[in-house]
């Protein structure tokens, strides 16, 4: 009965939609809707209602209208690269894909700005720009892939963001719409604007406060020389002790990674990058700036490195040498992919100088549930990135990989940090979310949700979790003998 | 000195609840000057002070909200570190608390980042009495809304900051200042160019018919840098930046008004022949000025930026009007964290 009920809502919905819409615009069927059915983290799947693929800010408009009127939930998509979730479709509702949305508006290099739409991707943007000599910093990973409206919603980093700032930091403005079908402007090519600093509360948001429809990114020169260094330690102690010596140096550099043994290992059997196999741990660090800069920094920075215990400190000779070693890097995810079936990404967050520690429990955490971990780390900003092996078609293991992976946020909790650094909370961290938060905070990014979207039909279920969520989440699941929210009822 | 006043201040705002007092959030009033002023009884935050953590290899520091900037950048300071923002104090006592609800910058902002970049974390006591932390002593956090970025100049309207984490930057190993003689146009356009070549230039400002360029870092990087601008070397070049970020330079003296206007950078000088101090590569510009409040800021909305009547303001609003759907948000998350309307009631826009 409620299947018939389902596909009596999606008949009347799609006639409702292809109203505002081309007809090719309007997905209904099981077979165009699969390719929307998750995101990066593919664990989690589900089929929206129904698909849309607007072009216009006006259609947009018109199709949150609509789904305002009528109650049903909306999630945004982008290039669905995301790896928490964020994008899951939600069963009962419109997925929104900003596909379309793919044009490059304006590039303005006296004002030192890009102007886009929100469906273009994070390399597009460089690429745009370099005929100017300039460039947009934040560059995640999956910056092939992946669009700037994602990384607004998702507050993306990169490996320069040590230097440059995450995409918070980088973006001057934003247009968007609020499910209520609200145009709002917020900043531009200025500084700043007056009032709130919406345009901050928007990064990070994962689609549940409102629609991104266009982008204007800074962009900033391209430095004229590049840098890299490449130092193996015996212990991943001392390769964390060496990250606090650079900076402690007053030297920032434009990136500064780690990747441990096992992960090192894995890149270097996929793409040959040249890697001490041999070493616990090791450091690429990039310094950029002018000619006469750069060899100075260097200097300094091998200096460093020797100092605290680097048993080979390499620089890059020429081009192709700094790319081999950003290569294996760069390829770390997909190296680690091809030692199991299957891996899950976390992406915690710690003040540095708890690196040792942490690592040291994860090591132990690993052998209690018996799934191989290898980690790569953004040491610059302590955002940690432990990939746990596993193989989905074995019963029971994606469920003691995600056991495993909320036992390490809720380590990166306790040692100080947070749950997520870039990755967003999304369906995946949304219990981790009761350890982080009490229940008054909980409530106040609820009240803060309603602000935006009184009704809550963007995005439902994600990044904030309900405290009746909460409740039972911490029945199941008592920290340190203590159990979180004691002023709720439990079940 | 330093104490702990959380619960004191929680049980202030309660007490106002009950008996429906509005507050006006009292730091040390060095920036009480700028915004409309406040009805209520004051809160001093002042004894909320002192270091709660700092963590030198880190880079960040947590302090309380009460803690006077020149006590905290010299404890920066001993650790060869700095508030990459240059934060204006405009008076001996200004808190840390009244630098973040204000969300002022010095001539460093635009190539360092704002107040907000480097906000990582704050506790706040909202208008319901409740004490909420956000955000972290971390570099990067998304996790639940940016409600502590949110904070930021939004002049203590939405809540009392009780502690605030900061990143904060090692200072730059050298500096010079170039000076050279040109007329604001010529300047703009100069700006212009240099701002696309990858120079370490921290500052940039034209008046009295000289630009000044600051360039800061490693000691090649800062030599490249100056050579290549050209002009001549400013000698007492930290008395000028000084009394640029402390509007101590005589351009600010008088009591005309004083308009800010933040501006796209490269927006051309409009005809008007009046006085102006160029601040910020472009982006900033200080105007005196006795025309209309509306047609400063339509010529300022014209160009996509906005002006605040700044000092000596004429009646009539301070900050940029907002359009109705953004206002329409703005009254909701006043709605949200201080429903009663006790905080800071008015001092940004009315009715919030
Ligand atoms: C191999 C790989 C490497 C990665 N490396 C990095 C990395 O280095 N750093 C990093 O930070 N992330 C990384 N990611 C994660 C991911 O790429 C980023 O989160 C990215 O920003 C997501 O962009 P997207 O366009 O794919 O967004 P999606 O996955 O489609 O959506 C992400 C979230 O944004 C919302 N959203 C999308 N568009 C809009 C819009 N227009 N308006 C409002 N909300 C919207 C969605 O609802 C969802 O909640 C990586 C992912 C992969 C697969």
């Amino acid at each position: 009965m409620s299947e018939s009920l389902h596909e009596r809502n999606r008949r009347a919905l799609a006639r409702a939609l292809r109203r505002i819409l081309p007809e090719d615009a309007v997905l209904t069927e099981k077979e165009d809707l699969r390719p929307f059915e998750c995101d990066g983290l593919s664990a989690y799947r589900a089929l929206p209602l129904i698909a849309v693929l607007p072009e216009t800010v006006e259609q947009v408009q018109a199709i949150l209208e609509l789904c305002h009127v009528n109650e049903v939930p909306v999630v945004a998509r982008g290039a669905g690269t995301g790896l928490s979730g964020g994008a899951l479709p939600h069963r009962e509702g419109v997925l929104l894909s900003m596909a379309r949305f793919n044009r490059i508006l304006e590039i303005d290099p006296a004002n030192r700005t890009a102007t886009v739409q929100p469906g273009v991707t994070n390399l597009a943007v460089s690429e745009a720009a370099a005929p100017h000599g300039l460039f947009y910093a934040p560059d995640p990973s999956s910056q092939i892939a992946c669009t700037i409206g994602g990384n607004v919603a998702e507050n993306s980093g990169g490996v320069h963001c040590l230097k440059y700032g995450l995409t918070v930091h980088n973006v001057l403005g934003i247009e968007m719409l609020t499910m209520e079908g609200q145009r709002l402007r917020l900043g531009g090519k200025t500084l700043d604007a007056p009032g709130f600093d919406l345009l901050a509360a928007m990064h990070g948001s994962e689609g549940l406060l409102g629609i991104i429809t266009e982008v204007t990114l800074r962009l900033l020169p391209k430095p004229p020389a590049v840098q890299v260094l490449l130092a193996a330690f015996d212990s991943v102690a001392t390769a964390g002790d060496a990250v606090g010596r650079i900076l402690g140096a007053g030297i920032v550099p434009a990136g500064l990674e780690m990747m441990d043994n096992p992960s090192l290992r894995a890149a270097e059997d996929f793409v040959h990058a040249g890697y001490p196999v041999d070493a616990a741990a090791i450091l690429l660090c990039e310094l950029d700036g002018c000619e006469a800069e750069i060899a100075e920094l260097t200097e300094q920075v091998s200096g460093i490195l020797a100092e605290a215990g680097a048993t080979e400190v390499r620089v890059a000779r020429n081009e192709a040498e700094k790319a081999r070693f950003w290569a294996g890097r760069k390829a770390a995810f997909p190296a680690v992919g091809r030692l199991a079936p299957d891996y899950y990404c976390m992406d915690g967050t710690i003040p540095r100088k708890r690196l040792a520690e942490v690592l040291e429990r994860i090591a132990e955490l690993s052998e209690k549930y018996g799934l191989p971990v290898a980690n790569v780390f953004h040491a610059g900003d302590g955002n940690l990135h432990p990939l746990i092996l596993y193989d989905a078609n074995q019963p029971g293991e994606l469920k003691k990989a995600e056991e495993f992976g909320g036992e390490i946020l809720e380590l990166c909790v306790a040692v100080g940090g947070t749950i997520t650094g870039e990755h967003g909370v999304g369906r995946e961290k949304i219990d981790q979310m009761c350890v982080q938060f009490d229940s008054d905070e909980l409530r106040y990014f609820h009240a803060l949700k309603q602000a935006f979207d009184p009704a809550g039909l963007l995005n439902p279920g994600k990044a904030i979790p309900t405290l009746h969520r909460c409740a039972e989440f911490g029945a199941m699941h008592v920290h340190h003998g203590q159990l979180p929210h004691p002023e709720l009822e439990r079940f | 000195m330093d104490t702990d006043q959380r619960d004191a201040l929680q049980a202030r705002v309660r007490e106002a609840m009950d008996s429906h007092t509005p507050l006006r959030i009292a730091g040390s009033g060095s920036k009480a000057f700028l915004g409309q002023p406040v009805r209520g009884e004051p809160l001093d935050v002042t004894g909320h002070r002192g270091i709660v953590s700092f963590e030198p290899t880190e880079l960040v520091v947590t302090a309380r909200a009460g803690t006077p900037l020149t006590e905290l950048e010299a404890t920066l300071a001993e650790a060869n570190l700095c508030l990459p923002f240059e934060p204006p104090r405009f008076g001996p006592d200004a808190t840390l608390g009244g630098t973040v609800a204000t969300g002022l910058a010095g001539p460093r902002r635009p190539w360092s980042g704002s107040v907000r970049d480097h906000v990582l974390g704050a506790t706040l006591l909202t208008g319901k009495g409740d004490i909420l932390h956000f955000g972290g002593e971390v570099m990067k956090n998304v996790a639940g809304y940016d409600v502590a970025r949110l904070m930021c100049g939004a002049f203590g309207t939405l809540g009392v900051l009780l502690d605030i984490s900061l990143k904060v930057l090692p200072r730059p190993a050298a500096r010079e200042t170039r000076v050279l003689e040109m007329p604001a146009g010529e300047a703009l356009e100069t700006l212009q160019r240099l701002a696309r070549e990858p120079l370490p230039l921290t500052g940039a400002v034209h008046v009295d018919g000289r630009l000044h360029l600051r360039f800061e870092g490693s000691e090649a990087g800062v030599a490249a840098g100056a050579r290549h601008a050209g002009g001549d070397i400013l000698d007492d070049d930290e008395a000028f930046w000084f009394a640029i970020r402390e509007q101590m330079h005589p351009f600010f003296a008088g009591n005309m008004t004083l308009w800010r206007l933040s501006l796209p950078p490269a927006t051309p000088l409009a005809a008007m022949d009046e006085p102006m101090l160029i601040d910020w590569g472009g982006a900033q510009r200080w105007l005196r000025s006795e025309r209309e409040a509306q047609a400063i800021r339509a010529e300022a909305e014209a160009t996509g930026g906005h002006a605040t009547a700044f000092r000596h303001a004429p009646e009539g609003e301070i900050f940029h009007p907002l359009p109705p759907a953004a206002l329409q948000l703005h009254l909701r998350l006043k709605e949200v964290f201080d429903p009663f309307g006790l905080l800071n009631y008015g001092r940004l826009y009315p009715d919030l």
